[in-house]
């Protein structure tokens, strides 16, 4: 399984804006072996950062432990409908993916 | 070679050999390879973290398939700028670690693989001090092999 496109909803909550992304990641660990016994080669995602209105305001480092499609939550301070979010990713290929959306 | 291109040049080289320090997000090889947890904590250079119960994790106590465990943290320690999850008996034991700014909360929800029962461990850095809690999961079924 390739990587692939990410979904993103950012809405308002109490005192808060909450961010839950997804990304579609095999996250390969580098310990798992095909059907033929063959390790898979790692291959996940390893930094990630999240902006809102260009700011960054949450920088992740992960390791292939984090499950395959990876989904986060965020909380960012304050926030009003229409802010800018976006998340990005880098995986350990040099792959990169990145989405954008309003809060709501 | 003429003066201006040699400068170019200079400018050029100086710009490369900066850029892994310019990367803050930079991902911590040798801490992310670390046979075990307490090693991967001294190289983020994490000594002896004070127990924290402002520190709060919500996790299963039993996770049916260790491929996908489920955790929420969250710190209520104020100033707290990161978060790094290790789950002890994981054969990378440094799961992630996420550096909060510009009014982020110290909180975090995902999704991780466990390989067996392990202790569950955040560590919350704020300022110069460090603090911990951990929680013990128990798995069925392990999430790392095949």
């Amino acid at each position: 399984m390739a990587a692939g496109p990410m979904k993103m909803r950012a809405t308002l909550g109490s005192g808060y804006t909450d961010v839950r992304v997804l990304m579609t990641h095999p996250m390969e660990t580098g310990l798992r072996k095909d059907a033929d016994g063959k390790v898979v080669p790692a291959h996940f995602i390893q930094t990630l950062t999240v902006k809102v209105n260009g700011k960054t305001v949450v920088e992740g480092e992960i390791s292939q432990a984090v499950s395959r499609n990876p989904v986060f939550s965020f909380r960012v301070k304050g926030g009003a409908k229409g802010d800018k979010v976006e998340v990005s990713w880098v995986d350990t290929e040099g792959e990169t993916n990145k989405t954008e959306a309003a809060v709501a | 070679m003429d003066p201006l291109r040699r400068k170019t040049l200079l400018a050029a080289a100086a710009a490369l050999l900066l850029r892994p320090f310019a990367a803050l997000a930079a991902w911590n090889k040798e801490a992310f390879g670390a046979k075990s947890a307490a090693d991967a904590l001294k190289t983020l250079g994490i000594a002896s973290p004070a127990p924290s119960k402002d520190i709060v994790i919500e996790a299963p106590q039993i996770a049916e398939n260790g491929a996908v465990v489920p955790i929420e943290i969250q710190s209520n320690i104020p100033g707290t700028t990161v978060l790094t999850v290790v789950i002890e008996k994981n054969p990378f034991p440094l799961n992630s670690r996420f550096t909060f700014r510009e009014g982020a909360l110290p909180f975090v929800k995902l999704n991780v693989k466990m390989g067996e029962t392990s202790a569950v461990r955040v560590i919350a850095q704020a300022g110069a001090r460090s603090y911990t809690a951990s929680q013990e999961i128990k798995v069925t079924i392990g999430g790392c092999g095949g």
